[in-house]
């Protein structure tokens, strides 16, 4: 937003020219990359039959946090675990999330693999202690002694009119500590195979999942759907492939790189987009591969921008594919102050799909001046 | 595993029903008192919505925790009218006592404020007298003469053990100490009390916990000198010891933390049902921590087996108890929380035996926690990067450490059972003493970890972008060796 913001110039006259120079591109379809799908699902689904899997599968995996029993869980992920798995393994814990953070690493140093739900990762902040210093570095500090096989999950991000304690990002916050893993699935495949590979790793993973895309329904292949289906950590996906710019972008900004795609695709640009799934370890090759075949880079987050993990991302090229750009990183984030409520303004405080599209035609407007 | 959670939640079933029957546990106040509104009797019950009135002794039998569920609408796993007893805050006539989520409570006309303190404090239990006699009438968990000599020895080795190390990091051999002076009764004597599958996570007074459990002083030492030997790999500070052959988590040096993950690995051995429970150690100060509540709390609605032992040694480096609470001293807080405590006298390895295995005891075969504060004193500065003497008296220092010496008394009793001689103590203090000197010259001259070591163990495998800066560190090394340490093998 700020850099839509920045560059309204960007569009009219110009946006003329560098539509009258550009070559027709030939539109990549978006090859999402499913074999032959049938079914769709939810994510809520995807991450309800997930921990349902695991839990049966490994019957040292329990899942922790506010409401996630009796409630069928704050919104409804944890549905019907309760009354399979008992209330040994599923269970509700009062409202003090460093002591459950605590607990459930303790149970970690002993062997369970807890799955800890925070109501949203906002409330996280209350047990960061637990999570960075005691779940993030105990291996390192004891020497591989103590492996904490847990992960924490839950939504992150701006939800819809919840105010400034409700909405921010925590991926980069998480991302930067070393011994921890920062996943962010986005629909319902990588909901999927991510939170089964995050249960099943032995170090701890932040599991960050977003309200707004419970809901959202993706088509899954029989593969998918299947019981041993795992995704690997640390491997980004390339959504929709394209060869003018790359967009990187992780949970629900993929879908809105997605449209910006689209639209741009009737503009005759070919944007690649790039869904990160894992923020900490993040992908380096790919995205400089992709930065190397399109030579311009878009970042997209929702959180804010300074310090952000678009900040990552452009270093990251910057080492190891500077010579390969052709204008410089531009990045989407959200507005740097804290999340306002009034609906107006929360709406310009995040990402729309149309501050893609004025920052995309900029960029390749200053690319072909030149 | 399947059977085990199917067996767990028949178990579940079975509770259910029992509830449904409850046994008749609480006495009611029967027997032909006026009917007045204000006092619980047999008048005539409260109608109660939405299900057939139970019989007085049934309704008064209540788990809060049901009838805050029933208010929560449809949740299908609890709410099905059958199994949970009728509970609404409607009652509505006859008002003896009250419903409300979380049970029944009887009415009182006065308003009385419950006060701040009992009045007086809650005594503490003591087997030993100050000159090491059994106090007559004491009841204490008996020992064999071997367990009792262990027992002895290993106080005087922890003694010795601290002197030395807080010497060497005065000479600046090592970086940094903290003893446990003062408080060797506690480290030995709960030790010997507990089993070897017992699992304990310490604060950092207890190394003597692991020196029972047969850490070497030469592991001591090579963890104090960050040596390639040392288990820890050089990672940490000096004292932050750990072994998981020997069920000891590795020492963390934020206040508390280790309590509710205590908690966590206690319920992990209930799951396992295992004959173990989880022991925790804090000080006074770590009390006033978050953790601490958070861990209480939720051991006792888990009903975790795990033991909550506070050392109240008076002091949080220079904050006496005095500002750390108000209440009196921390047993109290234990029935704040539902959960069983004792007070007893820390400098008295009798008593801390006797008492932390009845803890143990309870824990296990009861599934649930008990708080144990053990009143000591901590006899040595906070840690070497401290000077008690600025904060406190230097006669109070010395009353504790002659006049209160845990480790005096207990030999007086020891020898009193004609088990110890003096040339006994000499011989052990000699020897341990030169096995000590031997161990950390031993350590020092060991080579540190190599630089491998400092990319290992961030995550259970190594990923790329370590591997990258390992190589990015040995190239410089390589083209400057001169700014690199000659001791670190690369």
């Amino acid at each position: 937003m700020l850099g839509a913001a920045r560059r309204q110039l960007g569009s009219g006259p110009m946006l003329g020219q560098v539509l009258r120079r550009l070559r027709p591109a030939a539109v990549a379809e978006a090859t999402r990359g499913y074999s032959a799908a049938a079914k769709e699902m939810t994510v809520r689904d995807a991450l309800n039959s997930a921990l349902d899997e695991e839990m049966s599968a490994d019957p040292s995996v329990f899942l922790m946090g506010e409401e996630v029993g009796e409630y069928q869980g704050a919104y409804k992920i944890s549905k019907g675990l309760l009354d399979k798995y008992g209330p040994d393994r599923v269970l509700d814990t009062p409202i003090t999330e460093a002591g459950f953070t605590g607990i459930g690493v303790g149970a970690a140093y002993q062997g369970l693999r807890p799955i800890v739900e925070f109501m949203t990762f906002n409330f996280s902040m209350q047990a960061i202690d637990h999570i960075i210093n005691s779940a993030a570095k105990s291996n390192y500090m004891s020497a591989g002694q103590i492996s904490v096989p847990i992960v924490f999950r839950g939504p992150n991000g701006a939800a819809a009119g919840v105010g400034a304690q409700h909405s921010q990002c925590y991926a980069a916050w998480y991302a930067h500590v070393p011994g921890l893993k920062v996943l962010t699935p986005y629909s319902a495949e990588d909901a999927r195979g991510l939170l089964k590979a995050a249960i099943r790793d032995p170090d701890p993973v932040i599991f960050l999942e977003n309200e707004l895309l419970y809901g959202e329904s993706f088509p899954v292949s029989a593969e998918v759907l299947d019981s041993s289906f795992c995704l690997p950590i640390g491997k980004a996906k390339i959504e929709r492939e394209g060869k003018d710019v790359t967009i990187t972008a992780f949970s629900k900004m993929v879908g809105y790189a997605l449209q910006a795609a689209e639209i741009l695709s009737k503009e005759g640009i070919s944007a690649e987009v790039i869904n990160l799934r894992s923020i900490r370890p993040l992908d380096r090759a790919a995205i400089n591969a992709s930065v190397r075949k399109t030579n311009r880079l878009v970042t997209v987050e929702e959180g804010f921008p300074q310090h952000g993990v678009g900040s990552e991302i452009c270093m990251s090229v910057v080492e190891d594919s500077f010579e390969y750009l052709d204008a410089p990183v531009e990045r989407i984030a959200g507005a740097d102050v804290p999340m306002p409520y009034a609906a107006n303004l929360e709406r310009m405080a995040v990402p729309q799909v149309s501050s893609f599209s004025s920052i995309l035609n900029f960029l390749l407007a200053l690319a072909h001046t030149v | 595993m399947a059977a085990l959670w199917l067996a767990r939640a028949s178990s579940q079933l079975a509770r259910r029903a029992a509830r449904r029957h409850p046994p008749l546990r609480r006495p009611s106040r029967h027997g032909g008192e006026p009917a007045s509104p204000w006092l619980l009797g047999p008048a005539a019950q409260p109608p109660v919505l939405g299900s057939p009135p139970l019989p007085a002794a049934e309704r008064a039998f209540r788990r809060g925790f049901c009838s805050v569920r029933s208010f929560a609408g449809e949740s299908s796993a609890a709410a099905a009218s059958d199994e949970e007893e009728p509970e609404n805050g409607f009652a509505g006539g006859d008002q003896q006592a009250l419903d409300f989520p979380g049970g029944k409570v009887s009415l009182v006309a006065e308003m009385n404020f419950l006060p701040e303190s009992h009045g007086e404090r809650i005594s503490c239990y003591r087997v030993l007298d100050d000159d090491g006699r059994t106090i007559s009438g004491s009841r204490f968990q008996e020992v064999s003469k071997e367990v009792a000599l262990k027992m002895y020895s290993e106080m005087v080795t922890l003694q010795i053990m601290d002197n030395i190390f807080y010497e060497a990091q005065r000479q600046g051999r090592i970086s940094f100490y903290l003893t446990s002076n003062g408080e060797e009764a506690i480290n030995i004597a709960s030790a010997a009390a507990l089993s070897a599958d017992d699992i304990v996570l310490p604060q950092y007074r207890e190394p003597g916990v692991l020196l029972w459990r047969g850490f070497t002083l030469q592991e001591f030492a090579n963890q104090c000198f960050g040596n390639n030997m040392d288990y820890g790999k050089g990672r940490q500070m000096p004292i932050h010891y750990g072994s998981n052959r020997l069920n000891y988590f590795t020492v963390s040096s934020p206040i508390a933390t280790q309590l509710p993950q205590a908690v966590g690995a206690a319920y992990s051995l209930k799951m396992d049902k295992k004959d173990a429970c989880a022991i925790t150690y804090f000080g006074d100060g770590g009390t006033s921590e978050g953790d601490f509540h958070a861990a209480l709390n939720f051991a006792a609605v888990m009903e975790a087996p795990v033991i909550f032992f506070c050392r109240n040694n008076g002091w949080a480096i220079s904050t006496p108890t005095t500002e750390q609470f108000r209440s009196d001293g921390v047993v109290v807080r234990g029935q704040a929380y539902g959960i069983r405590g004792i007070r007893v006298d820390g400098n008295d390895a009798l008593a801390v035996y006797s008492a932390v295995h009845a803890a143990r005891e309870m824990a296990i075969t009861e599934g649930r926690p008990i708080l144990v504060e053990a009143l000591t004193y901590r006899v040595g500065h906070h840690s070497t990067s401290d000077d008690s003497t600025k904060y406190r008296p230097v006669d109070e220092i010395e009353h504790w450490r002659t006049a209160r010496d845990p480790i005096s008394r207990y030999r007086k009793w020891v020898q009193g059972n004609d088990w110890w001689s003096d040339s006994e103590e000499s011989e052990l203090r000699n020897r341990v003493r030169k096995e000590l000197l031997q161990a950390i010259q031993v350590a020092e001259r060991m080579p540190k970890p190599p630089v491998t070591e400092l990319f290992t163990d961030v995550y259970d495998q190594i990923p790329s972008n370590l591997r990258e800066q390992e190589q990015l560190l040995r190239d410089t090394i390589m083209k400057h060796p001169s700014d690199y340490p000659t001791d670190v093998p690369v």
